[in-house]
């Protein structure tokens, strides 16, 4: 059994996978939300998956978070392990199935978080060679100011690891996110050509970004193929 | 010191003045037993040691542990839950050991790990580069035990096979006995591939303890005075 298969993550599978990927605040969540509505409405098999809510891993990645166990290395491995938990039991066999899998952030939120904490880029790539490339993915590309004007101006209680605290880049929690988000804002920027990110600008009114997004998935994709056969 | 591979961040590689040694080798091998010896030995010396060993980072282990026991995980997932393990240990305690000049003794190490994922059909590359985060050890002993032995030790310890020790996961037989012996095979085979590669120093783990201990307090020993030099 030495002679191990190579990982093939470029088989064309029956369904699609659709990723949105940004700044916290840049408004892709309202996004992908209303896109699966949308979706939804229209008889289609829509599967919704977000970062970070797999059962199993959960325990550990929320302890890890609470006790400042984690250091860059242990997060993204913590994360990539909870990913690899959903990507295997859910997405893969939902894909196979034939659904329209949407995630709310994917494998970049993962490049861009844990490179600007210091992981080697290079290792986060082959770390996530089991995953297969979305079919779509849309960046929303929010200046920084409006983002964190979006995320600051109700001053939420910023937790440890969300305001990048570890990085010791500031005491201050708010001003520590923001150095944070700023660096993650650069790596999606390097990362949109590298990737194929369909950029959607994040600025403009709710209604007319959903009306672009739903046109490129409408455009992309031969939408009546992923409608329900079964009656209910 | 040395990383495999990209290695992980904010370590200065310069500060490492202690020395890493591993012990390799089957659950039977003698492991447990001849780490107990090596300790004894170099204490006795005036060094210090730290132990590690896997599945035992404050992160993950217990979480870890319980998936095993429901068999719940998949194959990518169970390889990451393992490096996520062994990468707290390098960082939370191999690293600062190492740093103080403490001599630490690893009970297994990513080779282990790899073989395991690689005899299930995991990617070589994909788990090379993902230990690549590890240190290279100053000395891997690779303590190595025929299947028949192991299966005696076992049996005679526990009065019966681990499930994981005896590849049950992957279905090679319904008899637990010739599970056991073919996982062992499949393993044994792999490390013989790589001892060449990694540099194992392959100890006949089939003789009696004290000589076995003799062979690697002394390879210890050496090793150690190298570095002094």
């Amino acid at each position: 059994m030495s002679d191990t298969k190579k990982m093939i993550v470029t088989e064309e599978l029956p369904g699609k996978l659709i990723a949105v990927e940004g700044l916290d605040g840049s408004g892709k969540s309202t996004q992908v939300y209303l896109l699966k509505r949308w979706l939804e409405m229209r008889g289609i098999k829509v599967f919704f998956s977000e970062w970070n809510s797999s059962v199993i891993v959960k325990k550990a990645t929320s302890k890890g978070k609470k006790r400042q166990l984690l250091t860059p290395t242990t997060f993204s491995l913590i994360h990539c392990t909870d990913f690899a938990d959903r990507y295997e039991r859910q997405m893969l066999p939902l894909l196979r199935a034939g659904y329209l899998v949407l995630c709310d952030r994917y494998i970049y939120t993962a490049f861009a978080r844990d490179a600007v904490r210091g992981c080697s880029r290079l290792w986060l790539r082959n770390l996530y060679g089991f995953v297969r490339q979305p079919d779509l993915t849309f960046f929303f590309n929010t200046p920084l100011e409006v983002a964190l004007n979006r995320i600051l101006s109700g001053r939420p209680q910023l937790k440890y690891f969300e305001a990048g605290m570890d990085l010791g880049l500031s005491a201050d929690p708010y001003e520590s996110f923001r150095l944070f988000q700023e660096r993650i804002y650069q790596e999606y920027l390097a990362m949109r050509d590298e990737f194929g990110f369909v950029t959607i600008d994040g600025t403009g009114p709710i209604e007319d970004q959903q009306e672009q997004v739903r046109d490129i998935v409408a455009r992309r994709f031969d939408l009546p193929r992923f409608r329900w056969r079964t009656q209910v | 010191m040395k990383f495999y591979g990209e290695g992980i961040a904010g370590v200065n590689l310069a500060e490492l003045s202690g020395k890493l040694i591993v012990i390799e080798g089957a659950d039977g091998s003698g492991r447990s037993t001849q780490i107990d010896l090596l300790r004894n030995y170099l204490e006795n010396t005036g060094r210090a040691i730290t132990n590690v060993g896997l599945v035992r980072s404050t992160l993950v282990s217990n979480e870890l542990n319980e998936a095993k026991q429901g068999n719940v995980l998949s194959e990518i997932t169970r390889s990451l839950f393992y490096a996520t393990d062994f990468a707290d240990q390098l960082e939370n305690i191999i690293v600062p050991s190492l740093r103080a000049g403490f001599i630490v003794l690893a009970d297994r190490y990513i080779y282990t790990l790899m073989a395991r994922e690689i005899v299930r059909g995991a990617d070589r590359d994909w788990v090379r580069s993902l230990y690549g985060i590890a240190l290279v050890p100053q000395l891997i002993i690779y303590l190595k035990v025929s299947p028949g032995q192991l299966v005696e030790r076992n049996l005679r310890k526990n009065a019966t096979l681990d499930y994981w020790e005896s590849g049950r996961d992957l279905g090679i037989s319904r008899d637990v006995f010739k599970s056991f012996m073919r996982y062992q095979r499949l393993i044994q085979k792999e490390f013989s591939m790589i001892q060449t590669e990694f540099g194992f120093h392959v100890v006949n783990g089939n003789r009696a303890i004290r000589s076995v201990s003799r062979e690697i307090c002394a390879q210890v020993e050496e090793v150690l005075n190298r570095e002094e030099k």
